[in-house]
């Protein structure tokens, strides 16, 4: 090899071996300012926001002695508030080892197992269908605690077994058994929607605020983390006006439509009719209606109170804008022709001309919103609950996105820089975003996108109700006032009767927020029209 | 090291080409990850198809940060081997069980959801033909021609060539 060859041979191999280091440099260059870039406008977009949730209601020590508890209903949402107090019945213990078992993502009964301990015994328990009564007598009994049963409520309030009650009953018996166990002295846990017609809310928040007892009303989404981090967002008004919100709800199986099993053992034998009638309409001795009570005005309170209360109640929580003015509603039963008589489809808009959620803009554009419910018992796309504003929509459920509006005052700046695209969320909160969640079921799914089944605190996933169960209990135990009381009850309540009312009468219901009233309509009773078939009605 | 095959110089060339483009793949994944430390393979892993116990035990809060470190290192030290033409068959086994679990992550299986990814795949997807691609890396290293394994082996073997 001469001396020339190798000279040219090593300079090529020199660039040859050294080729890559360039290119590591650029790709090193182009990789680190893109993450750079992103991490930047990420923060300073943060910076802007400023979000932090709103600490939780707030939740003292259960020490003391145990707070005596009786259930009255113990039917589907009873056996949920059980659980949610430490206590699971016999079957449902062993059918969720099963479905563990089956699926190691089914965390149901991983999740009960490691709730915290509430300090309460249940002591009481009063349903009127024997087989259910005994179910509970016979899961929750121990050998230092005897669960009693009570055949009527009055019983139950009045005796000295118990301190508090919850109540999970048909909706025409919330209000009576609530102001009965007020009046004995007994704290209330009471299900949704409050009370059945307009009379008994008036009469339950005259006997709350004559009891010195506390008083909770069952809408747990107010302890889910993304209602509390949604409070946030609106204080610091990065919504800007919010002049619509959409809330929705979209079911399409036999259990989301109120067609429940009916029990075989179900016979006038078994189950106390006359009771169960109340002050409803007396007719003969009907399974169906014991066990699909939703179904009817008479014992329950269609999508308006049944499920539109709780969308009410989620914007309530975050926005606490009250009843609103004016109510229209429309919809029909067009699916489930089952004889039932509420209808499986329904829109009510609820309007709140003078409502304003804060500005960025010019004054005079502030103020105005209006509340869309739109639900269907027909399908199950899942709509999301949103509220837009001037300057940005946020999507609340479990999760929480924002999205910055294109024409947005506040955030124009950042638009037109680029730093934000209204098409990509300037904030996502979602906290089963590193873990997967075992949902089994459509109506369960629905539930748990609205926030309604689980949240999670400290990273670890926790039910709802069972904060919002153990925050009654803190206050019974520490003092203090819950976050469901009856403000919000109230509210929720004639709110829900307003939709109710409209639909029946086909005309608009206006509040009079003066004389604090649904402003009468001549020439119909609104208690007996809320109760009655709408084809009934004169 | 050599070639064991006996390749045209065109041959060569398509070998270091296939090299420095995975290579600049590997690299530009790993850099942007460690400029952004808010992301986190969490939501991949725990979403996990198949193997889901170890991939749920990878991505619980005890594992996870360590999981991110590795992962960001490891996609690091593939692409400069592969750019740097240094170490290659190690770089390239790193990659190929890299791929693998990303692939028995999320494979791309009948039945199993394709979430995230951008066409249409069935058993096959890119993770595993890029893993394949790494295999003939493997099989034929291009360092010694081009690369600093050439630098290498030429400063200490000048008389070699």
């Amino acid at each position: 090899m001469s001396e020339d060859k190798k000279s040219n041979w090593s300079r090529r191999d020199l660039l040859k071996g050294i080729a890559g280091v360039p290119i590591v440099g650029s790709v090193w260059w182009a990789g680190a300012s893109k993450g750079v870039n992103n991490t930047q406008a990420r923060d300073s977009i943060l910076k802007t926001l400023n979000i932090n949730a709103s600490p939780p209601p707030p939740s003292g020590p259960m020490a003391g002695d145990p707070i005596r508890i009786g259930i009255i209903g113990f039917g589907i949402r009873g056996p949920q508030l059980c659980r949610a107090l430490g206590f699971g019945q016999k079957s449902w213990l062993a059918s969720m080892a099963e479905a563990a078992k089956k699926n190691p993502k089914d965390t149901r009964l991983s999740s009960f197992l490691e709730q915290e301990h509430l300090n309460v015994h249940i002591t009481a328990v009063c349903d009127l269908f024997d087989v259910r009564a005994q179910d509970a007598i016979d899961s929750f009994s121990t050998d230092e605690v005897k669960v009693q049963r009570f055949r009527t409520h009055q019983e139950l309030v009045e005796s000295n077994v118990v301190d508090a009650v919850v109540i999970a009953t048909p909706d025409h018996w919330h209000a009576p058994i609530a102001i009965a166990a007020l009046e004995a002295g007994k704290h209330v846990y009471v299900e949704k929607p409050m009370t059945h017609n307009i009379k008994e809310t008036y009469a339950l928040k005259e006997a709350v605020e004559a009891s010195n007892v506390v008083f909770q009303v069952g809408h747990q989404h107010r302890q889910t983390q993304s209602f509390l981090t949604a409070q946030d967002v609106v204080k610091k008004n990065i919504l800007g006006h919010v002049s619509l919100i959409q809330a929705n709800t979209n079911r399409n199986d036999d259990n989301g439509a109120w067609q429940y099993p009916i029990h075989e053992k179900a016979n006038p034998n078994t189950v106390d009719w006359k009771q169960f009638i109340g002050n409803a309409p007396m007719v003969p001795f009907n399974a169906e209606h014991f066990f699909r009570w939703r179904k009817w005005w008479a014992y329950g309170s269609g999508l308006s109170g049944d499920l539109m209360s709780h969308d009410y109640d989620r914007v309530n929580c975050i926005l606490k804008m009250g009843i609103p003015n004016s109510v229209v509603a429309s919809g029909g039963i067009y699916t489930h022709k089952d004889g039932r008589n509420v209808p499986d489809v329904m829109q009510v808009n609820m309007e709140f001309p003078d409502f304003s959620t804060g500005s960025s803009q010019a004054a005079g554009k502030e103020k105005g919103m209006t509340l869309v419910y739109s639900a269907t018992l027909g399908n199950q796309y899942g709509r999301t609950t949103a509220f837009m504003g001037h300057d940005a929509t946020m999507e609340v459920g479990n999760s929480l996105t924002i999205y910055a509006d294109g024409n947005s005052t506040k955030f124009k700046e950042k638009l037109t820089s680029e730093e934000m695209d209204p098409n990509v969320p300037i904030y996502q909160y979602d906290p089963a975003s590193g873990s997967v969640d075992g949902v089994t079921s459509a109506t369960a799914k629905y539930f748990a996108d609205k926030g309604l089944l689980w949240t999670y605190r400290d990273g670890k996933r926790v039910d709802s109700t069972h904060l919002h169960v153990r925050e009654w209990l803190s206050c019974i135990r520490n003092g203090g006032t819950p976050s469901c009381n009856i403000k919000e009850g109230f509210e929720e309540a004639m709110t829900s009767h307003m939709g109710g009312l409209s639909y029946k009468l086909g005309r608009r219901i206006d509040w009079d927020q003066a004389k604090q009233e649904i402003v009468p309509v001549k020439g119909y009773d609104l208690d007996e029209a809320l109760l009655k078939d709408k084809e009934k009605i004169a | 090291m050599t070639t064991d095959i006996n390749l045209s110089k065109t041959g060569r060339n398509s070998l270091v080409l296939l090299r420095i483009l995975i290579g600049w793949h590997f690299l530009y994944e790993g850099v942007l990850k460690l400029y952004n430390p808010a992301w986190t393979s969490k939501a991949y892993l725990s979403s996990a198809e198949l193997l889901t116990p170890l991939f749920q035990w990878l991505s619980g809060d005890g594992m996870i940060h360590l999981v991110d470190n590795l992962n960001i290192f490891s996609l690091m030290v593939v692409g400069l081997s592969l750019l740097l033409g240094y170490f290659e068959r190690v770089g390239s086994v790193f990659g190929i069980f890299l791929l693998l679990m990303y692939y028995l992550a999320h494979p791309a299986l009948p039945g199993a959801s394709q979430a995230g990814t951008e066409g249409s795949y069935w058993i096959i997807n890119k993770n595993l033909i890029e893993a394949a691609a790494l295999f003939v890396l493997y099989q034929m290293p291009t360092g010694t021609y081009f690369g600093l394994q050439s630098l290498k082996k030429n400063l200490l073997n000048p008389q070699t060539k």
